[in-house]
């Protein structure tokens, strides 16, 4: 499955990573040479197996759905590049 | 008297502190001028003298009225991913710039709360990805050790827990904590010289520890001694409601099994853990292991873990899947950079371009890519199945042996700017560290000898879920038996 420029920006754009045009043939590269290496786990037989869900053989543990925290907006709101009266700011999504 | 009480173990400054032959604002002094004679190594991202200062005389204070916990008094180094309150917290990435957390992570407020010393955040790889520390933000770290005096080259200090590793090992911290991923703990301690501790997944709380890969990422103690690992883990661990994978199981005291007495343990040794290639001096170093565990009695057997090589791989898809979906909260809106487009679109790629660095960026999009729709199954799903397999190898050798023992690394350091042009040549370098990431097995790495070029090599024991305590038993067995006392050629009071 290889990667070709077309796929890579694809995925940049998924990720919300900008790559400026003339980066996208060197990282298809890169990315290929990975991904490469990672295609012999088609080797591993996994026929029947179950993915891990969870490394550490456990049940989640429950609690009260009860609020057990808040009332900070200022701790909340304290490291925003840019906030107003309790808001986050972003640029206009609305045309 | 610098020198002297800078070359204390943990353990020696923790009997020293509570008998009274030395003060605890006596020693943070000491550490905060070797601090800054150490600079060049780069090991700290924001140094706390007077945050370090006043912790330490409250220690005072606290060792006066015989109400010192574990850790009193003894200055470390705390990683750059651990959130602190009002302390600049950074990930060593340009994405998180200013970031003053509103609270403290549990790992760390449990090593206040036993009395530790703050003398600063210690630099990392960005975000924790790397082996080397040289995708840092804030520039690389060097590691202290070189192959001689004559010798120029820098050399780099492993990663991600670079800064961690460097700074203890040249005695600028008693101790610093670390986190591993995939070795990110081990590898630099073998790299440095000194003592490296992953717990079992589920030990210590990640609770204000930026986030990596959840299912992966542990907290653990860099430390000179194995007992100072010992002391300082415990101080780290419990059970945290806040961290839902956090276990609610009671934390032995681990510096009580270091008896020394191995008779009756059997050790396994993976045969597929010599891999082609593996220099002479690191086999030699491994087979030297194996005679010091039979001389404390145990039983050395040679073991199958089949899937070993698939271990690296598949991480190479679990770490970057998870990472891809941790890191999508750094968008410019909630804290650190932003850097403004035209819409909120380009806002989110500026900023995400501008913040990240090369290496967080190649796998934020590997992750995107194996996450994204028609690639899952293949290969998320995937290296799921594969960690399972990889699980039930090491399940199956617990029926045989009760720890396991390997080398740490493939290598010893490299020097700085060697493998960056090749990622995979990289990754490589936790070859052996990953499969025990991968199965959440506890693991340490002790300092067991120098490589033919005069540089630090380590060995690895790995152990059953939650027996940190025959790991650290195993770990004092080798250590006392290497006899280690080489030192680095950069070394504070030395």
């Amino acid at each position: 499955m290889a990667l070709d420029q077309e796929m890579v920006r694809r995925i940049a754009t998924l990720a919300r990573i900008k790559v400026p045009e003339e980066n996208l043939a060197p990282l298809a590269g890169e990315l290929n040479n990975i991904i490469g290496w990672i295609e012999q786990l088609s080797e591993v037989d996994t026929d029947g197996v179950k993915p891990m869900t969870s490394v550490v053989e456990t049940v989640a543990p429950q609690r009260e759905d009860v609020v057990t925290d808040g009332s900070a907006p200022e701790k909340v709101l304290k490291n925003a590049p840019q906030a107003e009266t309790y808001f986050y700011t972003v640029p206009k999504v609305i045309e | 008297m610098s020198q002297e009480i800078l070359s204390l173990s943990l353990s020696s400054a923790r009997d020293a502190l509570r008998i009274g032959d030395i003060g605890a604002v006596e020693l943070t002094e000491a550490y905060i001028a070797a601090v800054e004679t150490l600079r060049s190594l780069n090991a700290f991202i924001t140094e706390t003298p007077e945050l370090a200062l006043e912790m330490a005389k409250a220690s005072e204070a606290r060792l006066a009225a015989n109400e010192g916990g574990a850790m009193e008094g003894i200055p470390i180094g705390m990683k750059d991913l651990f959130c602190t309150e009002d302390v600049l917290t950074t990930a060593a990435s340009h994405i998180l710039d200013g970031f003053l957390p509103t609270y403290e992570s549990t790992v760390s407020a449990n090593l206040w709360n036993a009395g530790a010393v703050m003398l600063g955040k210690t630099n990392l790889d960005e975000f924790a990805m790397g082996s080397s520390n040289m995708t840092s933000h804030y520039g690389s770290v060097e590691n202290p050790w070189r192959t001689s005096e004559e010798d120029n080259k820098k050399y780099v200090p492993g990663g991600s827990s670079g800064g961690s590793a460097s700074i203890v090992a040249a005695h600028g911290a008693i101790a610093a904590t670390g986190t591993d991923t995939g070795g990110s703990i081990r590898q630099p301690a073998a790299f440095c010289g000194i003592v490296g501790m992953k717990p079992t997944y589920g030990r210590c709380s990640r609770w204000g520890v930026i986030a990596f890969a959840s299912s992966l990422d542990q907290a653990g103690p860099l430390t000179r001694t194995v007992r100072d690992a010992a002391i300082m883990l415990g101080a780290m661990a419990g059970h945290d409601p806040k961290d839902s994978t956090s276990m609610n199981l009671p934390v032995p005291d681990y510096e009580a099994s270091l008896s020394g007495d191995l008779k009756g343990m059997r050790i396994g040794v993976p045969k597929e853990y010599r891999i082609d290639g593996t220099p002479a001096d690191i086999e030699a170093l491994w087979d030297e292991g194996v005679d010091w565990l039979k001389s404390a009695g145990a039983e050395v057997v040679e073991i199958s873990l089949p899937h070993t090589k698939y271990a690296l791989p598949a991480y190479y898809i679990v770490a970057p899947a998870e990472a891809s979906s941790n890191l999508a909260r750094y968008d410019g809106v909630r804290f650190g950079l932003r850097v403004d487009g035209n819409n909120l679109q380009e806002m989110y790629e500026n900023t995400r371009s501008a913040g990240f660095g090369e290496e967080v960026q190649r796998r934020v999009m590997i992750g995107s890519y194996v996450l994204s729709a028609g690639y899952y199954d293949a290969y998320y799903l995937k290296a799921q199945k594969v960690r399972t397999r990889i699980a039930d190898d090491f399940r199956q050798a617990w029926d045989k042996v009760d720890a396991i023992l390997t080398p740490t690394t493939p290598s010893a350091a490299f020097a700085q700017g060697e493998k960056m042009d090749d990622p995979i040549a990289m990754y490589l370098n936790d070859v052996l560290t990953v499969p025990a990431s991968m199965a959440g097995l506890p693991a340490i790495s002790v300092p067991s000898g120098l490589s033919k070029d005069n540089l630090p090599l380590g060995l690895h024991v790995i152990g059953k879920p939650f027996d940190e305590a025959t790991v650290l038993k195993v770990g004092q067995v080798i250590e006392n038996a290497a006899g280690f006392t080489a030192k680095p050629q950069t070394i504070a009071g030395g």
